[in-house]
């Protein structure tokens, strides 16, 4: 499962997250940009510099990469068998450096403050009918419902496969899917018992 | 922390889901400190429950907290009732424990530096410091029950609903939460099936088929409940 903020006095963790924000969203688009292998393993190399340089190691690095080994396999086996070994190795390289930037932000960074951040940087949404309030809880609550989603799909698999049913994907997404709406109608309550108000100034 | 109580009233209150109606012509002012409510599933007692910080409206007749209207001052109302559910999974709405108790402070104005404080008091309070920045998912069920009522506690609320707080607790976590119940100033309202949890209540209000079968203090309220449900 993804890791969440590791305290730390790190420079990252210091630096405002509004700021980590824009430099991911630059990095990451940076990423896409970049036309071959060795440059994209220039900037992985940098990356995992970084790990090192904040004292979070290259553990919490792996262990951002962990969770997605077998989505990695199969993209690879897709594109090295529709384009070729390097395109493959193109593709997994960019990815992970993408997954372990993005993993920077959320190790070195609360997620109270990465949502004051964006309720902020969003605020110029609101005359166009958007809600920054509404989006950035919406992001709190996906980094918070991750591994709860994640416990209810291993429920419900290790439910269907006792009663002999532990290859159909049908079998197990059903219920989580219902379990999940009745769950976002309880959190919904939940956020309005305690007050929420997106429309607070 | 405050430890007024909220007068709560229900004047003739109805309530239906479809065509099925789950509260049926209920008048009830509730004054004492610790309120249990049983009755059987489908008897309404939650609806009842939700009722109180208006979560649920009803479709007749009135609930007022503190003189205050459920139906045109929820948000009013919700400052004075906090709401802890069944399942703490639901509740808890940050990923990292001290950010999710500081998520009601937020919603009414608090400052940093004394959402900060509070914080740590109710860390302190429920044995949580040592979890501070941990993940919530990782708690064990009766800590992501203590964050979810430190969570509503720090809002300073006059009256708290429980929903079944301890339905999903193993016997250690359950005898922790029920010694957070009782060591409450504020009011306690907890709807349950745990009958020992609710012993030394001031008041027990059984419901039957959306209605009320008893009101009594917990002993005769308790023996009408069982005779009702085993017909003994």
């Amino acid at each position: 499962m993804f890791e969440l903020y590791r305290p730390g006095d790190s420079f990252l963790h210091r630096m405002r997250p509004g700021a980590k924000l824009l430099a991911l969203a630059g990095g990451g688009t940076a990423i896409f940009l970049l036309p071959g292998l060795p440059a994209l393993g220039a900037v992985m190399l940098a990356v995992l510099m970084i790990y090192g340089a904040t004292g979070l190691g290259l553990g919490a690095a792996w262990a951002q990469l962990r969770p997605v080994l077998i989505i990695f396999a199969v993209l690879f086996a897709a594109q090295v068998f529709i384009s070729g070994w390097m395109t493959g190795a193109f593709f997994i390289t960019r990815f992970a450096t993408l997954l372990m930037l993005a993993g920077l932000l959320t190790l070195t960074t609360r997620v109270s403050d990465m949502v004051a951040a964006l309720e902020h940087g969003l605020e110029w949404l609101r005359p166009l009918g958007l809600n920054p309030s509404k989006i950035s809880l919406a992001l709190a609550l996906a980094l918070r419902f991750i591994p709860v989603l994640a416990q209810i799909t291993s429920e419900v698999r290790e439910a269907q496969r006792v009663r002999g049913l532990d290859r159909s994907i049908i079998a197990i997404a059903i219920p989580v899917i219902v379990r999940t709406l009745r769950m976002s109608d309880a959190i919904a309550d939940a956020i309005e018992a305690r007050g929420y108000n997106p429309d607070r100034p | 922390m405050t430890s007024a109580t909220a007068a709560i009233s229900f004047d003739r209150v109805s309530h239906a889901f479809g065509d099925k109606p789950v509260l049926r012509d209920i008048s009830l002012t509730l004054k004492e400190k610790r309120i249990a409510i049983v009755g059987a599933n489908g008897s309404g007692k939650s609806t009842f429950a939700r009722m109180i910080n208006g979560l649920q409206l009803p479709d007749q007749g009135r609930v007022t907290v503190a003189g205050l209207d459920t139906a045109k001052d929820g948000k009013a109302v919700r400052q004075h009732v906090g709401f802890v559910f069944q399942n703490p999974d639901n509740q808890i709405v940050f990923p990292i424990v001290e950010e999710d108790i500081a998520f009601g402070m937020k919603n009414l104005g608090l400052k940093k530096p004394e959402i900060e404080t509070k914080t740590a008091e109710m860390l302190a309070r429920y044995g949580l410091e040592g979890h501070r920045t941990h993940p919530a998912h990782l708690l064990s069920g009766g800590q992501k029950q203590l964050l979810a009522i430190s969570g509503v506690l720090v809002m300073a609320p006059e009256v708290i609903v429980f929903d079944e707080p301890t339905t999903l607790l193993d016997l250690r976590n359950k005898m922790r939460v029920a010694e957070a119940i009782e060591a409450l100033d504020q009011t306690a309202i907890v709807v349950t099936h745990d009958l020992d949890l609710i012993a030394g209540f001031d008041r027990v209000i059984v419901f039957d088929d959306g209605r009320v079968l008893a009101d009594d203090a917990p002993s005769p309220a308790l023996a009408r409940y069982v005779e009702a449900m085993t017909g003994v």
